[in-house]
């Protein structure tokens, strides 16, 4: 079984660091290595998904190849983090779509979904999507209650599965649900995760493109990612709220609050992932897994898509490209949702989850195994 | 600058103190050519593996706790070398000590507050972040920045000397044989101690059974070259530092993580199950590094040390695993002695632990009485399985036979002269500072203080040589 080797070389490395110390002033990883003096599955489990792979323990490290000990920390880190994903996948069948997921499954499946949300849109409606509609008012053209109820519907599947993963990992790391009622190590361990902290805990960013190469880009665009990622969600929420709530019903104006909110996130969104693209594109390959380019591209293609078409949309939405560009945005969405508890994107829930394990445990007895030499 | 330029200064060499030298002499406005007979993925020598320097200070700073002045240093150094040094250059290194973070962090160099495995240092040490292959991919990258010639690859062998002068100095790289006409060279490049035939020539046969814990390029080509040319000598080829390790270590290069830390919290016996040192003597920081020669003086260079489950997980984890067995005996066994001696060893040593209270962070008073040697702190019985051994050989970090150097790190010749431009730092010099023993951290800070001393000197020299070498080249 691929990540029980994996697992084995991981200890095997693990074993040599934790003799020699040497990288503990750069992240949590090694902090937490040093609480252990074996490394059991769930271990390495935990400590690949502290790992937030930026490459200064490799360029550091004394026993990296040529080296005969062939220590290479970001990379089995790396190897095991996908395999992890794979492993705590609910349901357990659907693991192995990490393994086929790529750019080119992410964009049939976004074709597949835009085809069949046309064709429905064709069969109920027919010659409306090819005409402007006054105001921009796109549930002339898809009902609010069918957008609603199947976007509804798709989302609860995705929190269950999410949720069922993040439980699968959290038990594997030998954590109670319990646990997570300490608010102040949640706390820590969310503002880690959300201040990305371990990219810059040394008091300095990390490497990322190569030895003493240290620049906070990787940090800056992940942020523009998440962040806008969240407010195109806010703008989502706040737009059902109004619906629902209030009975305002969109399409609403530029400068409300849901049309303010996603623009800016969407703007985010594309600057966000074309940036990590682009250092993506120019990363030191020794510290990365290249079989993993695929899911990492597929994800942030389904990103750019989402925020480029949300963009497209409100800027031609009085136009007769409305209905098209609907459809698109739609099913671009669509796909980006279906895949979210499959592709790349579980990297944020088990990242968090191993940082609030990392508060919890800093808060246990017995910080260090055999320091006292 | 290119290969094939006369370089204002050489450094023959390529780890910390080599680094220093380089960038010392580069903020004298020196062209600068380094040389390292390391490809570039296994460059900085020994510096590689290293983790931090001592340094003095009379007040806490950003990365050091409390003060440890001149005397107190000084003092830990006549200790370890029991008296084997030369004061002069001593407190030279020692005072200039103080200013070395300062400097380092002018290019960059990171450092981290001390955690793992390192108690008692974070007083007396300044520790790299991410130890010190961390700290030489900074000076390289300083370097590089600054316009230092950098050849990797390259092994200098070849001097050619007129009286007190260096006229050339010839390196192989890349398979061609290269002569340069430097104002002045820097020699940084280490002892020999990765020459397995040198080390025969100095400590016999025995020498065969010794590991070499640093790099294998420290060949020591460029020392016997100058000793060839009339350097003069300092120090006993059997001493170094030299530490005892893991048995299973590899022959080269194994560093930090084959060393054993389990020395102080049990008994260490030979191939015939007997005690030979006192295993509680003094902190381990401060007694590491005798351990390798009291194995290498052991019948077949190998020794074991023995403790029980009181002592497990209280040391730094070694990489190899502990050999375990629930009696004496079957560790004996295991372990290839001879079961009755170790078992009468090990009752002879219970028999005269003395009561006492347990704590590692202290001298404490847990001692023996009676035994020969004496076991005189941390002395507990050794009776709780599962017993645990770890065969140990001793595991050579660097040398000490050396260069006779000033406090210009200039070299003196065998007819008492001074050489005009040839200068020495790091282990290649450090034997006139440790006659013997070792101190943790003052090879880094010998490498760094006369590095820095060493490049300035060497660009003050080829300044002022440049007339008379020029009209010589011609």
């Amino acid at each position: 079984m691929r990540l029980a080797k994996l697992v084995e070389e991981g200890a095997r490395q693990l074993a040599i660091c934790n003799a020699c110390r040497y990288c503990e002033g750069y992240c949590a990883v090694f902090p937490a290595m040093e609480r252990r003096l074996e490394f059991a599955a769930g271990d390495l489990n935990y400590l690949a998904n502290l790992c937030h792979n930026c490459g200064e323990c490799y360029y550091a490290c004394q026993y990296a190849p040529p080296h005969e000990f062939a220590v290479n920390i970001p990379r089995v880190m790396a190897q095991i983090r996908v395999e992890t994903y794979a492993h705590y996948a609910w349901p357990a069948p659907l693991g192995r779509v990490f393994r086929d997921n790529g750019l080119v499954s992410a964009l049939l499946l976004c074709a597949v979904l835009i085809a069949s949300l046309l064709l429905a849109t064709l069969l109920l409606g027919g010659e409306r999507l090819f005409s402007a509609v006054p105001g921009g008012n796109f549930y002339a053209l898809i009902p609010h209650n069918v957008m609603a109820a199947s976007f509804g519907v798709v989302s609860l599947f995705v929190l269950l599965a999410l949720l069922m993963g993040f439980l699968n990992f959290w038990r594997d790391v030998g954590e109670s649900p319990g646990e997570l009622l300490k608010p102040v190590a949640l706390w820590q361990g969310l503002a880690d995760a959300l201040s990305m902290k371990n990219l810059h805990g040394a008091g300095e960013d990390c490497t990322f493109k190569g030895e003493e190469q240290r620049s906070p880009w990787r940090r800056w665009f992940h942020h523009l990612t998440f962040y806008g990622f969240m407010l195109c969600f806010a703008a989502t929420s706040i737009g059902t709220i109004y619906h629902y709530v209030f009975g305002w019903v969109a399409p609403y104006a530029l400068t409300s609050l849901p049309v303010l909110l996603g623009t800016l996130g969407g703007v985010g969104l594309v600057i966000g992932p074309a940036g990590l693209y682009w250092l993506g594109r120019r990363r030191d390959e020794a510290t990365a897994d290249p079989a993993q380019r695929g899911m990492n591209t597929a994800f942030i293609v389904l990103l750019l898509l989402t925020s480029v078409t949300g963009l497209a949309l409100l800027a031609w939405r009085e136009t007769a490209a409305l209905g098209l560009l609907l459809v698109v945005h739609l099913g671009v969405v669509m796909a980006l949702f279906v895949t979210l508890p499959y592709g790349k994107f579980v990297h944020g829930i088990y990242r968090a989850a191993a940082l609030v394990k990392f508060a919890l445990e800093s808060r246990r007895p017995g910080h260090q195994v055999g320091g006292d030499g | 600058m290119a290969e094939t330029e006369n370089p204002d200064v050489l450094v023959v060499g390529g780890g910390n103190a080599a680094l220093c030298a380089a960038l010392a002499a580069r903020e004298q406005g020196a062209s600068v050519l380094l040389i390292e007979s390391a490809p570039r993925e296994l460059r900085s020598g020994n510096s590689r593996h290293t983790r931090n320097l001592r340094c003095m200070h009379d007040a806490p700073t950003e990365v050091l706790s409390d003060a440890y002045r001149e005397d107190e240093y000084y003092n830990d150094l006549l200790r370890v070398t029991g008296g084997q040094t030369d004061e002069r250059l001593a407190r030279l290194t020692i005072r200039s000590s103080a200013e070395c973070t300062h400097w380092m962090k002018r290019y960059g160099v990171r450092f981290q507050p001390s955690l793992g495995g390192t108690l008692h240092l974070g007083r007396t040490n300044a520790f790299f972040l991410g130890g010190g292959k961390g700290l030489m991919n900074t000076y390289y990258a300083a370097a590089e920045r600054l316009g230092v010639g950098v050849l990797y690859g390259a092994e200098a062998d070849e001097v050619e000397i007129d009286g007190d002068l260096l006229r050339s100095v010839t390196f192989s790289a890349g398979g061609r044989r290269i002569t340069v006409r430097p104002g002045a060279m820097v020699a940084a490049c280490g002892g020999f101690e990765s020459n397995l035939e040198w080390l025969r020539e100095a400590w016999g046969p025995s020498a065969d059974n010794f590991l070499i814990r640093g790099t294998p390029y420290n060949t020591g080509r460029m020392l016997k070259a100058l000793f060839a040319r009339g350097a003069d000598q300092i120090g006993d080829p059997t001493q170094g530092h030299c530490v005892a390790i893991d048995a299973r270590a590899p022959k080269f290069d194994g560093g930090l993580v084959t060393r054993l830390d389990s020395v102080s919290l049990g008994i260490v016996v030979n191939r015939d199950g007997q005690r030979f040192y006192d295993e509680g003597e003094d902190f381990w920081p401060k007694r590491y590094a005798i351990w390798g020669r009291l194995v290498a003086l052991q019948p077949d260079q190998i020794a074991y040390s023995i403790i029980d489950a009181k002592a497990t997980g209280r040391f730094m984890p070694s990489v190899f695993p502990a050999i375990r067995a629930d009696s004496i005996a079957e560790l004996a066994q295991k372990l290839g002695l001879d079961a009755a001696r170790l078992e009468a060893t090990v009752a002879g040593y219970n028999a005269a632990v003395q009561p006492g209270t347990f704590d590692h962070s202290i001298q404490d008073d847990c001692k023996t009485q009676g035994l020969t040697p004496e076991k005189t702190h941390w002395a507990q019985r050794i009776d709780k399985p599962p017993f645990s051994g770890y065969p140990l050989r001793p595991g050579i970090t660097f040398t000490y036979l050396g260069l006779k150097v000033d406090d210009k790190a200039c070299i003196r010749m065998e007819d008492g002269r001074m050489a005009k431009n040839i200068f020495a730092a790091g282990e290649i010099m450090s034997g006139n500072i440790l006659g013997k023993g070792y101190l943790a951290g003052i090879g880094m800070t010998i490498g760094t203080v006369f590095g820095r001393i060493a490049g300035k000197e060497a660009a003050v020299a080829a300044r002022a040589l440049s007339g008379e070498l020029a009209h010589a080249a011609r």
